[in-house]
């Protein structure tokens, strides 16, 4: 049974693999199927074997990896991700923004790793769109989109349901 | 003061429901140890040595009476009758149930007030010089400034958990009564080029186990763009800081490894890839958040003096807690939270009722919490200060003794804290039972001194005149004394004098320290320039020339 996961609000099915689960199957028919996701890592790595691969992909972030170096070859993914070692990790934050606002990446933006209701309400506004959750937290966690209902940020919103107000 | 729109309502009652939704699920089972205290920690709530402990955000350090008999309510209602005001112009209470700790919350929320933020590794309360808008050679208000801070830091999306904590404090005068220099961000307003008021930007300074002075990032800001350039600092930060170490992972020491040159350059870049951006800061926001601090209606008056003709009683506390008002007529009076019996910075529950009270018949009904733990009624007519005297006197509150050896700092240390190795509270005492005299006290003058129960320097001591650092040696309570700190605009430092004494020595150690002074001084030299002409030799020598007599 596939992950389910909370995208732009909604709970959903995933449907991307993650390169390291893919096993031993042609990756490049896995990803045409349901769409492979590298780590930053796996993608530098091999990058003319992953250029040349039909079919969507997607690439997670470290916390330690520069969005710099991700944005020349941001045209290739469909989906970007995050990821968060723990709930003291505050890089992906920063990430998110840049990619957002500096990169001007427009497609899923994706938290991964460990991710909790209460992280969410951040994570939308630094222009996360796609959260895997433990299933546990899933129904509790459309909801912590609205935990406030205000922002004294101007900010990138790209995952909240609503557009909230600006005070400056 | 600036009071809160629908908006600033809506977020603290907002938070209040998410707190209490989170101690809800880690009562319940739902959320572990280590998953509840990253949340609860960015609402001021520690666990410790005895009971949970709950900081409250005083945003640099500005009360309204409301406020402080709310606070006084709080500290009898669901504490022992009193709070601890510390060094970051906040409160603490030290025995609050976990489980009643939202209904403080939601009564907080009600004069608008909260813990957001004033624990984890966030940006803090924003920390002002306690005479704002009223000392004479202010170049402008720093609390507009400190307002906007809080604004833009309240629940930053991008800057929630960052590698460590993250502290600023804005001044306005040349003196520096907020200790900016050993804060992560420093902000001073000064004079540009054309003669415009804008910023000086340091960063990187810190006490802690590595203090450091704080160094200048940026000479001349335009105001406008206070908050992006503070984005860019936080961004360099949140990326480069050191996740790896706790004990390195302050900015000051990202700033140390990369070098001043270094650090500047990242966040100039970074700085010009969003100055132009949604966060420049807009003159009529300025405006507006400025409206909220203007003067109070003064009344017209010519100054006085009101000690003439009075007891020595009296003359001695005008002379040394009030100070020098811009306004003729009035004056600044420190409401001294250092009687030598209590622990310093300690406030009971009828003693802040009684101050709100008289903020209400004599200073516009605000009061202002000092960074050096003592509380300020900042607009006082010099003509009622004998009154206000009066009132004080009897709740124990005019202990005449600001500026000196006994108005100490001081953290909680071992009687509270789970991170001290020694005790701060009865040193305080040991040492107030030491110098109970007041014509000595005055002899000395201006000195500082400064007391943290451990390395983490709640209690300055790097930046006392003299520091005293409760350390553990074998299981017992030793003190590392150190002398030549200050914490003002030509901040420094302290050194150690040698070895740890022991905690019953401290006293005679500080007595051998003076008597060094005393004999070398010059003419009106106050201690920490005698240490600066001198030395430490000639005070190490006369400390360890001869063993305390027990």
């Amino acid at each position: 049974m596939p992950r389910q996961l909370l995208r732009d609000g909604r709970v959903v099915a995933d449907d991307w693999t993650y390169f390291a689960d893919a096993g031993n199957a042609d990756t490049s028919e896995a990803s045409a199927a349901s769409g492979l996701i590298l780590t930053f890592d796996q993608w530098l790595v091999d990058k003319p074997r992953w250029l040349a691969a039909a079919g969507r992909l997607g690439v997670v972030l470290s916390p330690a990896h520069k969005v710099e170096q991700l944005a020349p070859d941001l045209a290739r993914f469909q989906l970007v991700g995050a990821e968060f070692s723990g709930p003291s990790e505050g890089r992906g934050y920063t990430q998110g923004r840049l990619l957002r606002e500096r990169y001007g990446w427009n497609g899923e933006l994706r938290a991964t790793g460990y991710v909790r209701r209460d992280q969410l309400f951040f994570l939308a506004r630094c222009g996360f769109n796609s959260f895997e959750l433990p299933d546990s937290e899933l129904e509790h966690a459309v909801s912590a989109f609205s935990t406030f209902s205000a922002e004294y940020q101007p900010s990138n919103d790209a995952g909240l349901a609503h557009k909230l107000r600006h005070r400056r | 003061m600036y009071r809160y729109d629908v908006m600033d309502k809506t977020l603290v009652n907002e938070r209040v429901a998410q707190f209490r939704d989170q101690t809800r699920r880690f009562l319940n089972g739902e959320l572990n140890d280590d998953e509840f205290r990253h949340l609860r920690l960015r609402n001021g709530l520690y666990i410790q040595r005895h009971a949970p402990m709950l900081r409250v955000a005083i945003p640099y350090g500005l009360l309204s009476s409301v406020q402080l008999r709310t606070l006084g309510g709080i500290a009898r209602r669901y504490d022992r009758g009193y709070g601890h005001f510390t060094t970051r112009q906040n409160i603490q209470y030290n025995w609050p149930k976990l489980a009643e700790v939202p209904d403080i919350l939601a009564e907080l929320a009600s004069v608008e007030m909260h813990a957001i933020q004033t624990s984890g590794n966030c940006i803090r309360n924003t920390t002002s010089d306690h005479l704002a808008g009223v000392t004479p050679n202010e170049l402008e208000d720093p609390r507009p400034w400190c307002e906007i801070i809080r604004q833009w830091s309240t629940f930053h999306p991008e800057f929630t958990y960052l590698p460590r904590k993250f502290k600023i404090a804005v001044t306005g005068a040349p003196q520096d009564r907020a200790a900016s220099l050993v804060h992560d961000v420093g902000v001073h307003i000064v004079r540009g080029p054309d003669g415009e008021l804008g910023f000086e930007i340091l960063a990187g300074g810190g006490l802690g186990r590595t203090p450091i002075i704080g160094q200048v990032v940026r000479e001349f800001l335009p105001r406008e763009h206070l908050l992006s350039y503070l984005e860019a600092v936080l961004r360099v930060y949140n990326l480069e800081g050191r996740r790896d170490n706790l004990t390195k992972a302050r900015i000051k020491i990202l700033v140390k490894s990369l070098g001043i040159e270094e650090f500047r350059r990242r966040v100039e870049a970074e700085w010009e890839s969003i100055r132009g951006g949604a966060l420049r800061v807009d003159e009529a926001e300025v405006a507006r958040i400025r409206g909220f601090f203007g003067p109070p209606a003064y009344r017209k008056l010519a100054d006085t003096d009101p000690a003439a003709g009075k007891d020595a009683a009296f003359r001695a506390w005008y002379r040394y807690n009030t100070v020098e008002h811009k306004v003729p007529g009035y004056r600044a009076v420190y409401v001294s939270l250092k009687k030598p019996d209590v622990a310093p910075g300690d406030a009971t529950d009828a003693q802040m009722e009684l101050i709100a009270d008289l903020s209400d018949r004599y200073s516009f009904g605000e009061v202002r919490v000092t960074h050096t733990q003592n509380l300020l009624l900042a607009d006082v007519e010099q003509d009622k200060a004998f009154e206000l005297w009066q009132a004080l006197v009897g709740a124990g509150l005019a202990t005449p003794n600001i500026g000196t050896l006994t108005d100490m700092i001081c953290c909680p240390g071992l009687d509270f804290c789970s991170l001290a190795n020694a005790g701060s509270i009865d040193v305080a005492k040991l040492i107030n039972d030491r110098f109970d005299d007041y014509d000595y006290l005055y002899d000395l003058g201006e000195l500082d001194v400064k007391m943290s129960g451990c390395m983490n320097a709640c209690g300055h001591h790097h930046v006392g005149n003299i520091g005293i650092l409760g350390v553990d040696k074998g299981g017992e309570e030793w003190y590392q004394i150190t002398i030549g700190g200050a914490a003002g605009a030509d901040a420094s430092l302290g050194s150690v004098i040698g070895p740890s004494v022991a905690k019953v020595d401290v006293p005679e150690t500080i007595a051998r320290l003076l008597a060094v002074y005393v004999e070398q001084r010059r003419v009106d030299e106050r201690f920490i320039d005698t240490v600066r002409r001198l030395g430490v030799k000639p005070f190490k020598e006369r400390v360890y020339a001869a063993p305390v007599a027990a």
